[in-house]
């Protein structure tokens, strides 16, 4: 597959393809994310949204088709697409025994981050978790962990951002606080693509939104186009199968 | 930033979370000093079979006590899917290898140190060995490159704590045998040249087994 023109699309997958032995997770997703861009994935468990994203941030080879990140080849060119790369998902990657400041300072070390300990503050400001700075990460919140993970995500400024249902297993007061500091995110020129199971957030967050059932994207549309009243219909709609 | 600095950032955060939770050091040198205590009762440390046995003894305190160690290190990696973030870091994954194998080794060759004088002081040997240093030091190597590969191996199924010494022990066979040769005849009061054949072993395998662990580890990481 040839490289694509970087100015034209921060993410675009053709035709791509994921299987488990026998297992097919993905069965040739076509798929485009303009810069800045937020997308919004929804589908039912076993839909391939995170193989998707493990795809897409280089943790899994794809099975066929191909998958360019600002023009990149993920099969090409790794280390490139990861640097431009921030991962959320609902596990933290987070080193239980280390304060916030030392999963920072290690994660930052690999990132080759400048001025280290500045960016740290500043990302840990970010998450309102300057206070917890020299606590473990094992006693912190499951609220808290979730932040410092966002903390980590950003710690390199990524350009382009994949979440995988970030708000998973928060408390409604833990929800609130991710949700102001996910729109932070979200703000800017930052292109992100987040799956969630919450339909009216992910409305909310995403200017398209996609619908991934069976390994193919059965909608897609821009959030202007859709009816939010509707949302539920139309993902029931296309997601019929499973959903009855 | 260079390969070794990011490797070392890998061994730092290692130790760094060792030193909170000591889970690998305390567990593992409690196996491992019991290994020995258990063994002295058995055998008596005066008789002329010590050169035989005492080497096997040592050995098989290292190994299982290493197993015990290798699959913690990675179980670490398992908690908050942390192995998904280190795959995440734009760097090759042969510093991911080397990183983790420096952790192992540390660890191991640490849990060594305390373990040998004991062995020495309850079997009635002299304490200054410095040719047994060098046999646990390279035969340590080669255990824990081989095994660094196999514990993210086995990290990855469900039962690992099963699957490490099944995959793993098999591998590491021919170092075991060199080594508990290499210890008899240090043990026995033998000499330089009597120990090379075995030394020399080691060594191959360890250059054999550093480089193929290097070069597979990124598909054991992968898939």
């Amino acid at each position: 597959m040839e490289q694509e023109n970087p100015s034209s699309w921060a993410i675009r997958c053709e035709g791509l393809k994921k299987s488990f032995g026998e297992q097919h997770a993905l069965r040739g997703v076509d798929l485009t994310v303009a810069r800045g861009e937020c997308l919004a994935v929804f589908g039912p468990n076993g839909a391939g949204k995170t193989t998707l994203i493990k795809v897409l941030c280089t943790m899994s080879r794809p099975s066929g088709g191909g998958a360019w990140i600002d023009g990149l080849d993920i099969r090409k060119a790794p280390n490139e697409i990861r640097r431009k790369l921030g991962v959320v998902s609902h596990a933290t990657f987070l080193y239980g025994n280390l304060t916030p400041a030392e999963n920072l300072r290690f994660y930052g070390k690999m990132y080759d981050v400048p001025n280290l300990e500045n960016r740290i503050e500043e990302v840990l400001d970010q998450v309102h978790l300057r206070s917890r700075i020299h606590d473990r990460v094992s006693t912190l919140s499951r609220g808290m962990q979730q932040r410092v993970a966002i903390a980590r995500s950003i710690i390199h400024n990524p350009s382009i951002m994949l979440m995988d249902e970030p708000e998973t297993g928060l408390d409604p007061h833990a929800t609130i606080m991710m949700r102001d500091i996910l729109d932070s995110i979200n703000s800017g020129d930052r292109t992100v693509v987040v799956t969630t199971h919450d339909l009216g957030r992910g409305l909310e967050l995403g200017d398209r939104m996609a619908i991934l059932h069976k390994g193919r994207v059965v909608f897609e549309a821009p959030k202007a186009e859709i009816d939010a009243g509707r949302i539920h219909e139309l993902y029931d709609e296309h997601t019929r199968a499973v959903v009855r | 930033m260079s390969f070794a600095t990011k490797a070392s950032a890998i061994l730092w955060k290692d130790v760094l979370s060792e030193l909170r939770a000591r889970e690998i050091v305390t567990s593992v040198l409690v196996f491992g000093l019991l290994v020995l205590v258990v063994f002295n009762f058995a055998f008596d440390p005066g008789s002329g079979t010590m050169a035989i046995v005492g080497a096997g003894i040592l050995w098989v305190a290292f190994t299982f006590a290493g197993v015990l160690s290798l699959n913690r290190s990675f179980a670490m990696e398992k908690e908050n899917s942390c192995i998904d973030g280190l795959m995440l870091c734009p760097v090759d994954r042969q510093v991911l290898y080397w990183g983790k194998l420096a952790g192992c080794f540390t660890f191991m060759f640490l849990v060594e140190i305390i373990i040998t004088p004991v062995f020495l002081v309850l079997f009635n040997q002299s304490l200054w060995m410095p040719r047994l240093g060098l046999v646990v030091l390279l035969a340590t190597v080669g255990f824990a490159a081989v095994g660094t590969l196999f514990s993210a191996l086995a990290a990855n199924t469900k039962a690992r704590d099963i699957m490490l010494p099944i995959l793993f022990l098999p591998m590491i066979v021919p170092v075991i045998i060199a080594a508990v040769e290499a210890t008899g005849i240090v043990l026995d009061g033998g000499t330089w040249s009597d120990m090379a054949t075995w030394l020399w072993i080691i060594l191959a395998f360890d250059v054999i087994f550093l480089a193929v662990s290097a070069l597979v580890f990124e598909f054991v990481l992968e898939e």
